[in-house]
């Protein structure tokens, strides 16, 4: 401990005995971490988009559906008990938000068009958490409670199947007979969505209103809750699990959509990469640095040694350098992201490239996600391999021979 | 017990086509306690000598003993211990280190020896002001002249008390009257606490301090004498 802070000082002494050569290490340091960051908060940004937005679309972070419902999604697949039965176990429970669907395939058709669309039948009351679509931006009107005998449609549906608001479509499905049921509806709203493939592919009606076109009285096919944070869902899970016994299966929003969830898994191996990849731009300087910074020094370090210091403590002297040089680099790399996310965290506009990203289910306006899971990572990472990077400069430094230094210049 | 045994030290350095024997077969034997002056024109091989002394350069052949142990064996970490604990030295080219100060200078080797800091304060400001350099304690070596600087290097050298001080011309850059300041606190150091010193030089007033003085020549001795204090 002693002799770490004689090292310390030293150390600290010589990082600003060449200033110009610190400062501009300094600045690559801190503009390479500042990169770092910010890249990974504005890809973070993204991929949370992508999974908010594709949770919306498979709203919930918590599902319940009938074990066979996830491989076949029809109407035969239903929660084994009845609406009523579900309204009792989970209105009291405590959840953030909750609510039951019925949700099928089924067929909509206009006078010129028909279309595949996921019948969603709801109670909007207990949608509004689940931000679905954004229910202040609808033409016309939405939903007004599980009775309502009105369809809302995608406008970029409607535009496909040349209908607006006011005119009347035809839904097609089948019973839990396989008897074909079908019900015409006057569009009474269309809906906007971040994704255009949302607006395709749901169309909303009362919850009621569609049980009594399925036939299939108070039941639904499924039931979806809502948690404070979609990565930590096991609170949620571990509580519905309680409330329900094996006629259903419970899944967690990954399950339900294994791409959206391994996209989330890939992020952090993403992170990762980037931060290795600057790191290794960013060490050919730092060796180079403390090359020169050893080389200049053979002297000094001979004298060091010949006054009886160890090796081990040059060693650790050109270590302490680095690192020291290393974490003032990352505080002010950090303090720059820092400075540079927060004025953005309230969305970039990216419209004018967000059509080419539609692809991959981003949206048009990114918020950047910093997250101090990243930051630590990235300090970390950057300190550890640091260290590895100083060790073959340091261990030269300790081998020189103290004769070198008292013999003249 | 001897303080310092040489048994016939050989060293040679190439430069270019010709062989330069810096030590030729050289015997020697200091006693503890023993004021011995290094003299031989230059290139006679006092530094080289000196570094053999001190573990700081092995000899090619021969054997190195201090204190009763020998070291020209020893590896570098024990030499680092050995030179730590009983060694101080005055080198003749390079003594201090730039980025500390004066005061800096002189604590290092306590520092490493592990001396605690309220001791390193009051022994270095005594030994600085000792060796005439008082309120220039947060100087750096830039900001010094050569014989300042000289005199922090022989501060470092005497401050934790040394069984043994290695001094290559310790008086270069000096003044007539700051070395005879310092001959006076070496022959203190050397009578009060039986420290051993061996120093190289060129100077005629440090010759009349010591008590034996050693002639080289061409890497071997010539000339061996006791002499008294003039
Ligand atoms: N590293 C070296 N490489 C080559 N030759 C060397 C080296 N060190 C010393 N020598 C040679 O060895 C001989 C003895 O050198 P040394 O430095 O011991 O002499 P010295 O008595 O200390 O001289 P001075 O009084 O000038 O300091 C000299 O001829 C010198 O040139
Ligand atoms: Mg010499």
């Amino acid at each position: 401990m002693r002799m770490f802070f004689v090292l310390s000082r030293l150390a600290w002494r010589y990082l600003w005995r060449n200033h110009r050569r610190t400062i501009v290490m300094l600045s690559a340091i801190a503009v390479g971490t500042w990169a770092m960051i910010f890249m990974t908060a504005l890809t973070r940004g993204m991929v949370d988009q992508m999974i908010v937005d594709g949770i919306s679309v498979i709203p919930g972070h918590v599902q319940i559906h009938d074990p066979e419902y996830l491989d076949d999604p029809s109407v035969n697949n239903r929660v084994a008990f009845s609406d009523t039965e579900i309204a009792a176990r989970f209105s009291d429970a405590g959840f953030t938000a909750w609510a039951s669907r019925v949700r099928v395939p089924a067929v909509v058709t206009s006078e010129r068009e028909s279309r595949g669309v996921t019948l969603l039948g709801i109670d909007p009351a207990a949608e509004k958490s689940f931000s679905f679509v954004d229910y202040d931006n609808v033409d016309g009107r939405f939903l007004e409670g599980p009775d309502d005998k009105g369809i809302v449609l995608g406008a970029k549906l409607a535009e496909t199947l040349e209908t607006r608001v006011g005119k009347r479509v035809v839904l097609m499905s089948q019973d839990p007979d396989n008897e074909i049921a079908d019900r015409g509806f006057r569009v009474v709203g269309l809906f906007h969505a971040e994704m255009e493939a949302t607006e395709e592919s749901y169309t909303f009606v009362g919850k009621h209103t569609a049980q009594n076109m399925l036939r299939i009285g108070d039941t639904v096919t499924e039931v979806v809750f809502l948690g404070d944070d979609y990565r930590d869902v096991e609170p949620v899970y571990n509580k519905v699990v309680g409330l329900v016994d094996d006629s259903v299966r419970v899944s967690r929003w990954t399950e339900v959509d294994t791409y959206l969830g391994t996209m989330m898994g890939m992020m952090d191996g993403f992170m990762l990469i980037w931060v290795i990849v600057i790191f290794l731009a960013l060490s050919f300087g730092l060796v180079n640095t403390l090359v020169m910074a050893v080389f200049e020094r053979i002297r000094e370090i001979g004298l060091m040694l010949a006054l009886g210091m160890k090796p081990s403590s040059i060693l650790g002297q050109i270590l302490i350098e680095s690192m020291m040089l290393l974490a003032v680099g990352l505080v002010i790399g950090d303090f720059l992201a820092w400075a540079t996310i927060k004025p953005l965290e309230s969305g970039i506009d990216i419209s004018v490239v967000a059509k080419g990203m539609e692809m991959f289910g981003a949206a048009s306006v990114l918020y950047p996600n910093l997250d101090i899971n990243d930051v630590i990572l990235s300090n970390v990472v950057v300190m550890i391999l640091g260290f590895f990077a100083s060790l073959s400069p340091a261990w030269r430094a300790s081998r020189y021979e103290p004769v070198e230094a008292i013999t003249k210049v | 017990m001897s303080a310092v045994r040489c048994i016939d030290l050989c060293k040679t350095y190439r430069q270019g086509d010709v062989d330069i024997k810096a030590l030729d077969h050289l015997t020697v034997e200091i006693e503890k306690g023993e004021f011995v002056c290094l003299m031989s024109p230059s290139g006679g091989g006092k530094t080289t000598l000196l570094n053999a002394i001190g573990g700081l350069d092995i000899p090619d052949s021969g054997e190195v003993w201090i204190a009763g142990e020998r070291i020209d064996q020893m590896s570098k970490g024990e030499l680092a211990d050995l030179r730590l604990a009983n060694i101080g030295f005055v080198f003749q080219a390079y003594n201090l280190i730039p980025v500390l100060t004066a005061q800096e200078n002189v604590e290092f080797v306590m520092q490493v020896q592990g001396v605690s800091s309220a001791e390193r304060r009051n022994k270095s400001f005594a030994i600085l002001e000792e060796v005439g350099l008082k309120g220039l304690e947060g100087r750096r070596p830039a900001e010094m002249s050569g014989g300042q600087q000289q005199r922090v290097a022989v501060a470092r050298a005497i401050v934790s008390r040394p069984e043994l001080v290695l001094a290559d011309e310790p008086t270069a850059n000096l003044d007539s009257k700051t070395s005879t300041e310092l001959m006076e606190l070496f022959t203190e150091l050397n009578e009060h606490h039986n420290t051993t010193f061996v120093i190289a030089t060129h100077d005629q007033r440090v010759q009349a301090y010591a008590k034996r003085l050693v002639r080289m020549l061409d890497g071997r001795i010539v000339d061996d004498v006791e002499q008294h204090a003039a």
